[in-house]
């Protein structure tokens, strides 16, 4: 339990820690490597709490897909920091204004927000056993696949449609010469060859 | 008492397992690369090392030892923590990967419920270490090994995603074990054999070995990402790509090839442990990927993003259907 309650805070400082990281590293390689560690950290939460599936999947696509692409893309930024902290004086009192803007708001929301004190308890122990014996996996598929199919289908599609719209966006037809390996294995000798005897000092 | 019983022995107990894996898979990498280049002779009808001890066997050993007694050179221009962390995370993540493969029958160091899940997640994260290598070394050419590597990986992760999905139709569960002993009456590679040669040539880009060594591309990028290492970071990159294909054979083996289990249920093959089966078919696994890099020319950058993106994709996509469309129909489904 002693463990258990240590392995949490750790990994909930780290979380945060590399969270701060994120927006405060000034080379944004360095920013989306501590967002991979923000992710990790999380992931190890969700162990913690006996979520595996939600923990390892949040690896996988987080981490194994989308931070690949985000590293992919801003590998490739040439960003010159000068030119960007140019007009920052000028920006500064309006930025700070929504800043404590926003600060007061979530002071207002949290402050009011109630915890059980039951579920205090619950942050470090692990998710109970379920009666029925079914690992997380299980139960997961059984309430996405009947209770909240609907929503589930919903989110498959939003992704569909975002997926469709970036290839929209993207896609221009470039006069460029394709490579079509279908007309390459389909080409036969006889179309393009013609094997000819050539007489000694006529040609063709 | 209560201190040595509950936290020290199961420390104790865990350590010396962890090395009872990580020191054999060493020595299996080291043994590995002299198998490669005396396959490669073979095949191009020359010897391979055979000065190093009686036909070449202590070559590995002075190759360690060579590589150990080298200058580590940092370039100037790099990033010096990632540039070091890159190699380190490369060989990590080869040897955590294994934590979770049987071995045997209740040989696994951690039988947890997501065992294929934790693989997939591992084997997806290898590619951090060659991006943060090209990014690190500041240098051309390793940066485009970096970039390609990344979209490589990415592309021909999705495809073994699918067909981890179609091999879990039919098991009915995400541990290792459990997919094993599914195979009890009849290995996956016969009913799912377009999804077994997928997935081979999935791990083989996976891996970044030929034909699909773009990463490195020698002939191209001049080593690629691992052009500015040299000595002991070098090494770590070297040992965790054979790490690597050892881990993708033991994966086939486990999805496809039937793990620990005999091919035959009855009297010779039942002596054997299984272990030793498990040995065998990683070894087997192995030997056909040298004999690929052995055989084939490398691909062209587009043929290899339209081998994973137009020809895998579709077909592990439409192989899960079909699977699925099955196993409902007949009603194998497991359970």
């Amino acid at each position: 339990m002693v463990i258990q309650g240590l392995a949490f805070y750790l990994f909930a400082l780290m979380t945060v820690a590399s969270g701060a990281m994120v927006i405060t590293a000034r080379n944004p390689v360095h920013s989306v490597l501590f967002l991979i560690l923000a992710f990790f950290n999380s992931a190890a939460l969700f162990l913690l709490m006996g979520a595996e599936f939600v923990a390892f999947i949040l690896i996988i696509v987080y981490v194994g897909a989308v931070a690949v692409l985000f590293l992919f893309v801003v590998m490739m930024l040439d960003i010159d920091f000068a030119r960007l902290r140019e007009g920052f004086l000028n920006y500064l009192p309006i930025g700070a204004l929504v800043g404590l803007i926003l600060l007061v708001e979530l002071l207002l929301v949290l402050g009011a927000w109630a915890i059980l004190p039951e579920s205090e308890l619950r942050v470090t122990a692990p998710a109970p056993e379920a009666a029925s014996g079914l690992t997380n996996t299980e139960a997961l598929g059984n309430l996405i696949y009947t209770e909240y199919v609907y929503a589930f289908q919903v989110a498959g599609l939003v992704l569909l449609v975002a997926m469709i719209g970036a290839i929209v966006l993207t896609l221009r037809s470039r006069p460029v010469r394709r490579q079509r390996i279908a007309d390459q294995v389909n080409r036969r000798p006889e179309d393009v060859l013609v094997v000819r005897k050539v007489d000694p000092g006529e040609g063709i | 008492m209560d201190f040595w019983s509950v936290y020290a022995w199961p420390t104790i107990l865990i350590v010396l397992s962890i090395l009872a894996i990580v020191v054999p898979i060493i020595l299996s990498v080291a043994y590995l690369t002299l198998a490669e280049r005396k396959i490669m002779g073979a095949m191009q009808l020359r010897q391979g090392p055979m000065v190093v001890g009686p036909f070449g066997l202590l070559q590995p050993i002075a190759d360690g030892v060579k590589l150990m007694a080298k200058e580590t050179i940092v370039p100037s221009g790099a990033n010096r923590v990632v540039f070091i962390v890159a190699p380190m995370l490369t060989f990590f993540l080869a040897l955590v990967a294994w934590a979770v493969i049987p071995f045997d029958d209740g040989w696994v160091l951690a039988d947890i419920n997501v065992g294929i899940l934790y693989l997939f997640a591992i084997s997806s994260l290898g590619v951090y270490g060659i991006v943060m290598a090209g990014w690190a070394s500041n240098s051309r050419y390793a940066f485009l090994g970096g970039l390609r590597s990344a979209a490589q990986m990415v592309s021909y992760e999705v495809s073994i995603g699918f067909i981890i999905i179609t091999v879990l139709l039919c098991v009915g569960s995400l541990n290792l074990s459990d997919i094993v002993r599914a195979q009890e009456d009849l290995w996956f590679f016969i009913p799912l054999f377009p999804m077994f040669v997928i997935f081979f040539v999935s791990t083989v880009a996976e891996t970044n070995r030929l034909p699909f060594d773009l990463p490195e591309g020698e002939s191209e990028l001049a080593g690629g990402f691992m052009v500015e290492y040299s000595a002991m970071t070098y090494a770590l990159f070297f040992l965790g790509e054979y790490a690597n294909m050892i881990l993708m054979s033991g994966m086939t083996t486990v999805l496809f090839l039937g793990g620990w289990l005999p091919p035959f249920d009855f009297a010779p093959f039942t002596w054997i442990p299984g272990v030793v089966w498990f040995a065998l078919k990683v070894a087997a696994c192995l030997f056909v990927f040298i004999w690929i890099r052995a055989t084939f020319p490398r691909y062209r950058y587009d043929q290899l993003m339209r081998l994973g993106w137009k020809v895998f994709l579709p077909l592990s996509l439409l192989w899960i259907v079909v699977t699925a469309g099955a196993l409902i129909a007949f009603d194998w489904l497991p359970e």
